[in-house]
């Protein structure tokens, strides 16, 4: 009596496993089927080099390229912010820091990846944009430094543990001998220990930039909503991620172009997101094998 | 100045450089939440929360969303604990080492890293539109399922890893099957610890707007949900239509929310610390 419960129990359980599987097919064969009747009636061509992104308004325009470039510009700014700030924190909790400082500090960093991010995207719009505004003569109310910052300090946890695992991965011994030659704490780690962890360094860069790209409700706060081609981090622009909300706020009719337009949108932040998430794998496990 | 004290100096100046790096993040954050406070608590009262939304913004309350977020809290839980430990489970315990385990791990560590609003635009085209569930609490729960369910399943397993063989082959020994082993031993052992990771995804689930948004969820519901095919808004969104409202009197609104959603979303944090602390300390394999 015991066995075909037994089995009926593992069918069961395995039927959850391939529930991960059947989600990743779900969200390639929904933007794939949506995207092939977008571009039925755009041209790839035109959808990735045009600089106008107007599909809401009755000249209709469908380059990509100002969401694009947004996306890229508000995720470029909050890595300025995050990479100097992260990394630091890991050299200095891994080199510096004793053992109890770490344990205290590092959940308390963890705060900061915790915040809800409309409630980053409402400190964005209130509190640093009027404060940039002080000394920036000519900042726009919507602009992407501001979120742009806001979302660096979203991401300093990120940066900052990584780094810190790609550090602390390096063997003792070429820690050893640095000091052994007289180094001194910082000759030991910006000559030894950096050059030694770079491919974790790197894997922490790309996915905080992975996750910034995609991140939504900041950008749709403090960004703005308006696609401008343009790399001026002063005025409002529209991102990949707030475009697809604009949309869905909306009431855009279902089967019309303007509704395909955020699974074109979709697809393209896809792409992006995974391919940057399997090269920071696929670092990942060379270098965990480099020191085995 | 020699060489030697040159390079103590740019050691020491670094060593300060970092301790007031670590603190820069988090003393912006108690700025912020600071400012938050002195503009929001004003307006925090028992009215604001037991009322419905309105165009007046001294009359505007969070009563619907936040029993759409509890709404939404419920029912993720049921579906993302079942299938998530379930799949967690089997990939530790039953999936035999080959191809198909490893490409499950593979895909489980791209789902982790997928945008929250392509999940949003998942369950768009599949719950609401394709299952006819349209912008329900159902379809919006299940939306948030699977968008946390890859990070229950890490959880899961390592909590399963982390239980000693021993209690394994000492069930087995006793003649208990595989399932008997699993349901009356593994598991108990490693509920502390699941029960942490699932209260830490849902502290990330309470705060998430944007795949909701896209799935359907609205912004402005005159009503509280009574059944899982009701339309909802929640705490986040409300959050979000209110800072984008130009009147200054619905920033105040926002900030009150933005109250109310950082208490939660603290406490489910600090309840997960809690409970990892007390079973780190307990349990001493």
């Amino acid at each position: 009596m015991r066995r075909p419960k037994e089995k009926l129990i593992e069918k069961l359980l395995a039927m959850s496993g391939w529930l991960t599987i059947l989600t990743t097919l779900g969200i390639l064969v929904i933007l794939v089927y949506e995207s092939v009747q977008f571009f039925a009636d755009v041209s790839v061509w035109e959808f990735l080099t045009g600089t106008e992104w107007t599909p809401l308004f009755s000249k209709k325009e469908f380059g990509i390229l100002p969401l694009l470039t947004a996306t890229l510009l508000t995720s470029v700014i909050a890595l300025l912010v995050a990479l100097p700030i992260g990394l630091s924190i890991a050299i200095y909790l891994n080199e510096y820091a004793n053992r109890k400082f770490r344990s205290t500090v590092k959940p308390m960093l963890e705060v900061l990846a915790s915040v809800p991010t409309v409630v980053y995207g409402f400190f964005a719009l209130t509190i640093i944009t009027p404060f940039l505004q002080s000394f920036i003569p000519g900042l726009a109310g919507f602009n992407s430094i501001s979120p742009g910052i806001v979302m660096g300090i979203m991401i300093i946890p990120m940066i900052s543990s990584l780094s810190e695992d790609a550090l602390f991965a390096v063997p003792k011994s070429l820690r050893d001998a640095s000091y052994g030659m007289g180094a001194t704490r910082f000759q030991t780690v910006f000559r030894v220990l950096i050059p030694s962890a770079s491919s974790g360094i790197i894997v922490s860069i790309i996915l905080a930039i992975s996750r910034a790209i995609g991140e939504t409700m900041i950008v749709a706060i403090a960004a703005g909503q308006q696609p401008n081609f343009t790399f001026n981090p002063l005025v409002p622009v529209e991102t990949i991620t707030t475009y697809i909300v604009q949309v869905s706020l909306g009431d855009v009719p279902r089967d019309s172009i303007e509704y395909r337009t955020i699974f074109a949108a979709g697809m393209v932040l896809f792409i992006i997101t995974f391919v940057m998430n399997n090269v920071s794998l696929w670092l990942k496990r060379k270098y965990h094998r480099q020191y085995e | 100045m020699n060489n030697s004290t040159k390079n103590r100096l740019t050691d020491k100046a670094f060593q300060y450089f970092g301790i007031f790096n670590t603190f820069l993040g988090l003393v912006m954050l108690a700025v912020f939440i600071f400012v938050i406070m002195q503009v929001g608590l004003p307006r925090l009262n028992w009215d604001f929360i037991t009322s419905l939304p309105s165009r007046f913004p001294e009359k505007a309350g969070i009563y619907t969303a936040l029993i759409g977020t509890f709404w939404m809290l419920f029912l993720t839980i049921i579906f993302s604990v079942t299938l998530g430990v379930s799949a967690g489970i089997y990939l530790e315990e039953y999936a035999k080492k080959g191809w198909f385990s490893k490409l499950l791990e593979i895909n489980i560590s791209n789902l982790v890293g997928v945008p929250s609003v392509i999940y949003g635009i998942l369950g768009l085209a599949f719950f609401n539109r394709y299952l006819g569930l349209g912008g329900s609490l159902l379809a919006g729960s299940l939306t948030l399922s699977l968008l946390i369910i890859p990070v229950i399943i890490v959880t899961t397993r390592e909590s399963l890893k982390a239980v000693p063989k021993t209690i394994k082959e000492g069930a087995y020994a006793l003649g208990a099957t595989r399932w008997q082993t699993i349901w009356k031993q593994q598991l108990p052992a490693a509920s502390g610890s699941i029960v942490t990771g699932v209260i830490l995804a849902l502290a990330r689930a309470i705060g998430e707007a944007a795949p909701l948004i896209v799935v359907g969820a609205l912004v402005y519901v005159p009503f509280i949900p009574h059944t899982p095919m009701d339309d909802y808004t929640l705490l986040p969104i409300q959050i979000f239509n209110w800072t984008s409202r130009p009147q200054p009197e619905f920033q105040v609104n926002a900030s009150a929310g933005i109250i109310v959603l950082l208490f939660l979303t603290f406490l489910l944090n600090g309840i997960s610390i809690y409970l990892r602390n007390k079973w780190q300390k307990k349990v001493k394999w």
